[in-house]
Formats: structure tokens, sequence, C-alpha cells
């Protein structure tokens, strides 16, 4: 038996590991061994943050390249830095909505257009992208983005852990006040990826 | 989950514990009644959570101000017959390694745990040291997790080991390790003892040299009763027992080396050493005999490899050792499943079927950078344009270890010598002798309090002409808002002197000293130009909390834009570099509401004025 292999990644600041532990806890309540990698520090000054998340037998979290079965990118630029971590018969889920880098205008290399963006990845696997910043904003708070995405992880087909365990995890690890925001984003990306099927 | 759970877990209860949390439910299990520490990642997590529950649970917790402090704290705690903990990331063990010498020599009366958190690869740090070379250094018994739970249970046999053995005990752990979550099973928590009571004993205790050289003999008999406990202990053990390869491995690479080894049920014996120094030569002698060919896997040095070909050679053992002295693996960095699997492979002569897809296209960085509003930004930008209005050339910018060593980037540039935590300053010391350059340094308060004080007084008593930007904003910010000796509260959350940084700037004999709010930037400019012509020590302190604290829970009914006259002279994009200042697609410059922590510094310093404040009509 294999473990179900999850990357996330994203920017320092958009709740990935908060969003991580969300999932992982969900996952132990499911009676499932479960293991997670996350990096903390100098990483988090608006850089890339990524946490890596195996469900099922294994010592070691991180992810070989090529062998997740979920990439979850919150941010469209890092879901193409982070492609090769991803399975052949793999799922994506991207947010659609950048942050550019801070230094963007000196960069070297442009910001790519969304569409390349978009078209790089599906080519390497099965794509759902989502507007999470839109949704999170008509949710009630640009800070529930994070769980827009994991309301649209929770519909991939192959995903591990119930949507019922999942909601009781969320209501553990997030504030009561903004429970109902997070709760009505989680459905709001949620939706959308089943419609989108 | 909260970490104000972590002691409130009762026994056969499962949390998913990040290894930090996890070594303080270990530490809770066991009964420590003194833990201390400075913050440094990856260890960080274990004082935010200590100083979170430290008054509930009875225990004695502090933030010091460096790790020989904290260290010194728990000897003294074990030495008057308490349980103490004591724990920092690798580079501090070298500041507290002055007493770690030392009490490895008199010993522990309660026990006494040291967590050293090595960092393979430098997430985030100055050097990968590894610092199992200190087990061997001072002759201290050392353990090495591999997960969470292992941290957990490890704690509680440290603290056993270190008192039956009147021993301090080294734990060590990588960033992998540390940062790792897993399902951890709770065991009952011991009460704490709530004092202790010192026996005064000189000839354990005052190491003059009639007395150390006695202890070290002491110390060498003890290492050596503890080698045939070691070579006894089931922490160290053999899993997948088949095949001709025997591979010897510890912490975080025996996880790869398992994952790698049952994925594909390789014929491969596989010996965990969890109990790692004094070495445990017998163990790995067996193991040896009963393979034909023996593989090192550890991060960072080959500090096993090179025991494992000591026992070989002392028992006239002659076989292959593949690791990192023959090039099978590399010398730095740390390991991940598939260096490992290449390596298992090439060993086995496996061919590799790597996935390796084509490479991709290249892609814009993102390197971290200092926070929208962050006090620091605003006093590099007066620092650059005091020096380039008083015509300065060649200034040399030492700096050190905090959020400020981001002024690296462009368009600040302002550091460019670091060594470790405080050398901002004695670097300052050498460069104002050495060179006619002019000099200008940066620490933050943190900083300071931990290591800048001895090179400040140095400073002045040698008349060294320089000028310190003390960048205080109210927190060890970089780690995630611990406190320090400048706040008026300390690491149990109580009440608590503060001390002040003018003043302890003063007492050191410094003549000019000038406290600046950085975000008034007229003003900044001017006392930084004072500085820069004073000769001299000349130390500007810079006061304003960090955003991260300052922006919490408070609104602004005002917004602040672009508006009419901006020329795009790109002043504000290039020489302030905020992330939140950003050129939209139409070239008019911007600024991103969601980002801007209204500091104003960029109103200030727009020359048409075109920056201003509007407010959100309610």
């Amino acid at each position: 038996m294999k473990s179900y292999n999850i990357y996330i990644s994203g920017v320092g600041g958009q709740g990935i590991i908060k969003t991580s532990i969300v999932m992982g806890e969900a996952a132990m309540k499911m009676g499932k061994p479960v293991v997670m990698s996350e990096i903390h520090g100098m990483a988090q000054r608006g850089g890339v943050v990524s946490t890596e998340l195996k469900i099922g037998p294994a010592r070691s979290p991180i992810i070989p390249e090529g062998e997740a079965d979920l990439l979850l990118a919150f941010e469209p630029l890092e879901a193409l830095r982070a492609i090769k971590i991803i399975d052949n018969s793999g799922y994506v889920i991207t947010n659609t909505s950048p942050i550019f880098p801070f230094n963007i205008s000196s960069s070297k290399y442009p910001y790519p257009d969304i569409n390349i963006i978009l078209e790089e990845l599906a080519s390497r696997s099965d794509l759902f992208a989502l507007d999470a910043w839109g949704i999170a904003k008509k949710a009630g708070h640009i800070l529930s983005l994070n769980m827009v995405m994991l309301g649209a992880a929770a519909a991939v087909p192959t995903f591990p852990i119930d949507k019922k365990l999942l909601l009781e995890s969320m209501k553990e690890n997030l504030p009561p006040k903004s429970l109902s925001v997070n709760l009505k984003a989680f459905e709001e990306g949620y939706q959308c990826v089943i419609g989108g099927k | 989950m909260n970490i104000r759970d972590i002691p409130k877990a009762q026994k056969g209860d499962k949390l998913f514990l990040l290894g930090n949390e996890a070594a303080v439910r270990g530490a809770l299990e066991s009964g420590v009644s003194v833990a201390s520490t400075y913050p440094g990642t990856p260890s960080s997590e274990i004082g935010d959570v200590f100083s979170a529950i430290a008054k509930n649970s009875g225990i004695y917790f502090e933030f010091s101000t460096n790790e020989k402090v904290a260290l010194e704290v728990a000897a003294a705690a074990a030495a008057s017959g308490l349980r103490s903990f004591t724990f920092m990331k690798h580079v501090g063990l070298n500041v507290a390694a002055d007493s770690l010498m030392s009490v490895v020599y008199s010993g522990v009366n309660g026990g006494m745990v040291i967590l050293s958190a090595d960092d393979p690869s430098m997430f985030s740090s100055q050097n990968e040291q590894d610092n199992r070379h200190y087990a061997r250094l001072a002759n201290i018994p050392m353990l090495e997790p591999s997960n969470p739970q292992e941290i957990k249970d490890l704690m509680k046999y440290g603290f056993q080991l270190s008192e039956d053995w009147q021993i301090p005990v080294l734990m060590r752990t990588t960033t992998r390790v540390s940062h790792m979550r897993g399902i951890v099973s709770m065991d009952d928590l011991d009460k704490p003892k709530k004092e202790g009571f010192f026996h005064k004993d000189p000839t354990r205790f005052v190491p003059v040299p009639e007395v150390a050289r006695v202890n070290h003999g002491k110390l060498i008999e003890k290492i050596e009763k503890l080698e045939s406990e070691v070579n006894k202990s089931p922490l160290n053990k053999v899993f997948h027992d088949k095949g001709d390869l025997g591979i010897i491995t510890s912490g975080s690479a025996f996880n790869y080396v398992m994952d790698v080894v049952e994925e594909n049920d390789l014929p491969v014996k596989v010996l965990k050493l969890t109990f790692t120094y004094p070495f445990p030569e017998k163990t790995v002698l067996e193991f040896i005999k009963n393979v034909n060919k023996i593989m090192v896997v550890e991060e960072v040095d080959p500090v096993m490899e090179k025991d494992v070909l000591a026992v070989m050679g002392k028992n006239s053992i002659i076989k292959k050792v593949y690791g990192k002295l023959d090039g099978t693996l590399p010398l730095i960095y740390e390991y991940n499943p598939q260096i490992i699997r290449k390596g298992i492979n090439k060993v086995l002569n496996i061919e590799s079927h790597d996935k390796t897809p084509k490479k991709g296209r290249n892609l814009p960085k993102r390197p971290p950078t200092l926070c929208p509003g962050c006090p620091h930004r605003a006093v590099y930008y007066s620092v650059k344009k005091a020096i380039a209005d008083l015509k300065l050339e060649d200034v040399i910018f030492p700096t050190d270890i905090g959020c400020y060593t981001l002024g690296i980037e462009a368009p600040y540039e302002a550091g460019d010598y670091l060594l470790s935590m405080g050398s901002s300053v004695g670097t300052s010391c050498g460069f104002s002798k050495a060179t006619q350059q002019k000099v200008v340094s940066f620490i933050g308060d943190s900083t300071f309090f931990h290591a800048g004080i001895p090179p400040l007084i140095n400073a002045v008593h040698n008349k060294n002409n320089f000028v310190l930007v003390i960048l205080d904003n109210r927190t060890t910010a970089m780690t995630g808002g611990q406190p320090h000796p400048g706040l008026p509260v300390d690491g149990m959350g109580d009440e608590a002197p503060e001390i002040s940084i003018e003043k302890m700037v003063e007492a050191s004999g410094v003549m000019f000293k000038e406290t600046i709010n950085p975000l008034n930037i007229k003003k900044s400019e001017t006392v930084i130009k004072k500085a820069l012509k004073y000769p001299g020590v000349a130390v500007v302190i810079s006061k304003y909390p960090c955003m991260l604290i300052k922006s919490r829970g408070k609104k602004k009914n005002f917004t602040v834009n672009v508006q009419e006259g901006c020329n795009e002279c790109n002043i504000c994009l290039e020489e302030l570099s905020c992330p939140a200042i950003y050129r939209a697609e139409d070239g008019s410059i911007n600024i991103d509401s969601q980002l801007c922590r209204k500091c104003s510094v960029c109103i200030q310093l727009c020359p048409e004025n075109a920056i201003k404040v509007q407010k959100i009509n309610k």
C-alpha cells in the first residue's frame, strides 16, 4: 500500500501551514497514519512556503519528485515552480490570482502569463483552476483563501479524507469568530471543483 | 489543536504534534522543573510552547539573553537536583560551548537534557555545522530521534539516563525532525520538583586545574562504562532484516532509507542508531559481521562512517563501506528520498528509473523580503540617502542576524559582512582599524542583548570610529516575536524590568547616542548625517515596533494612494522598494491597499507629493 502524497505550496502569509494541520488532524481522526513537513523562519517573509503531507504508510514526509498525488497551489507561479513534484496521474489545484514577487520589476525573468501557466499545468496533470482570492473575498474575508483551497482539495476524487472530518478539524483549529466565513469559503471552494467536473 | 492543549492531553490521547511540540510534552512527562533557551530556528517553537504553558504547569521557563546563559541556568538547576532542559539551534551551541565543555566534567544531580537543532541545507542559518561533533568534543552522551514520537520518548529516556549517570545528555535533531509533524501518543505527566538544593562540593563543581585534571579522568571512565550500556541499548536496532547490504543510519536519514527499502522490498538490512554516542561499537560490529557490504547514511558529516571504519580497522575486517567518503552520497546538504534511492540503487547495481521530468521554464524568483511597513526598510533608506548626500564612498556595512539581514538585497545593499550573532559590532572594530573606509553597522535589539554589548565596550575602549545603528523593533522578530530583556515582559508572561538599550549604550562609554523614530525620514537623515560626521563610536537607536506586532488589531480609517502629479520618477519603487508599491500593467505606479501598512514613509519621500492619504468614508 502506498501513501497519498499532498504537496502544498504558495507564499508566506497565505495560511498554508494552518491548512496542512487541519488536513493532518482530520486524517488522524480517520485513523490513518499521517506525517507532515513544514518550513518555518526565514522562508516566511514573503518568500515561498511549502508543506508536504503523506497520508498512509510512510516514515518520511518528504515527497520525491514526480510522486505527489495532489499539488495544492495557493498561487499560480508557485504551482508552476512546484510542478515537478506531481505524478503524471496526479491532480493539480491552483488559485489563479497572482502575488507578484516584490522585485518582479527588476527580475531577469518576467511573471509568466496566467494562460501559459494554466496550459503548462494542464499538460502535466488533471487541473482545477479557481480564483480562490475572489471566492474568499465574496465569502467574507480574503484570509479565508486557504479554506477555499481546502474545500477545493476535498472535492478531488482521489482525496482520502472525509469532508465531515475536515469540517470538524476546521472547527478545532480556526478562531470561532471567523468560523462561519471559513466554512462558507470551504463550501464555495468545494462546489467550484465538484461543479467543474 | 492549540498549543495550550499539550499539557492537558491524557495518557493514551493522540495529538498531531510538531517535533518541537513533542519535545515539550516529553519534558512535561519527565517532570522537568526548569527550561531555558534563546530562540533560533529550527528550535524556536519549543520556547513558544513553554512560554505559553510554563506557569500553569508549575515550571520555570526563561528566554535567556543568549544560549550560554540558557545552558548555565539549566546546569545550575540540574546541579541543585532539579530536572532541566535547555534547547537551541545548532550555532547556539557554539555560544554555549564554553560552559558545555565544563558541565560534562562536573556532571549533574537532576537530569539535564540539551537539545541542539541542526539545520542541514541551511533553511535559516549561516552554516550547516554537524553538532554530532560536539558529542565527541565534549564527551557527552547523544540521542538522535527520527520523528516527533521518538523526540517525546527520548526526552524521557534522556532525563533518566542523565540522572542515572550524572551527566547531561545531548539530543541532536535536524530541521526535518524538529519541523516534522506526526501522531504522538501521550503518557502520564510527571509532577515537577518545586525546589532544589545545592550541596556544595568544590572538588566537583569548581574546575580549577587540580580539580579538572581529576574530573577529566572521571569523565573518561564514565563514558567507557556507558559504552557497555549503549551496546545493550534497545534503541539501536535492526529493521528489515534481510539481504547482504547493511545500512547504518540515524535521524531523518533513517526515514528516507526505510521508505526506499520498504517500497521495493530491497535486499537490505537497516541498523537504526538512536543512542549514538558513545558509539555502539559492539552493536555495529555484530551487524557488520552478518553482511557483505556496508553503507552509512547520515546527515551532514561522515561522522558515523569514520567510526564504522575505525571499528572495522580495530577488528581487522575488510569489507566495502559506501557512504560520503567514497562519493556514493553527497558530502553536504540534507538528504531526501531521491538521493537515498539513487545511492542505494548504485550500491545494489539496480538501474535508477527516476521519473525525471523535462526541464521547466525559467521562473522569477520569490526571495523573502522585509514586510510592508517594516521600520528597517525606512532606516536603510535614510542611511543610504545620508551617505549619498555626504558623498561618502566605499562605506562598509557589517550586519547581523535577524530580519534586517534581508537588507543585503537591492536596493538597500546594506549588508557586507556577517559572521555570527553580535559580529556586526566586533567586525566594525576590526574594519575601522584596518581600513580608512567609513563603517556603518546594523544590529537588532535582541541580538544587541545577546552578543552586542561586549564588542561595543571594546569599540569605545579601543577608540574606534564607526556608526552603529541599533534596530530596536521591540521583539525578536525573525524567530516569531519572542520577548527579550528590553521589553517589560518575560518568558513566563510576567511583568519584568525593562533593560534600557539607551542606558546600556551610555554605560558602555559611548559619547554620541541618539534615538530616532525611523518612520520620520527627514529627522532620521539629519541624525544619521550627524553620526556619520562624528569622530568616534556613534550609536543611533532606531526605535519602532515590528509591523507584525504593531498592526495587530488596529484599523486605520485612511488609505495611502498615488494621486495626480506622479511623474513616474520611480524613487518609491526603486529606492524604497516596498512590496506594497507596484507598477500596474498600464505603467502607472500604485499602492496595494491590502499590503500597505500605512507607515507613511513613501508619502515623505515622494518629490512630487503625489502619494497622499485618503480618508475612508464610512
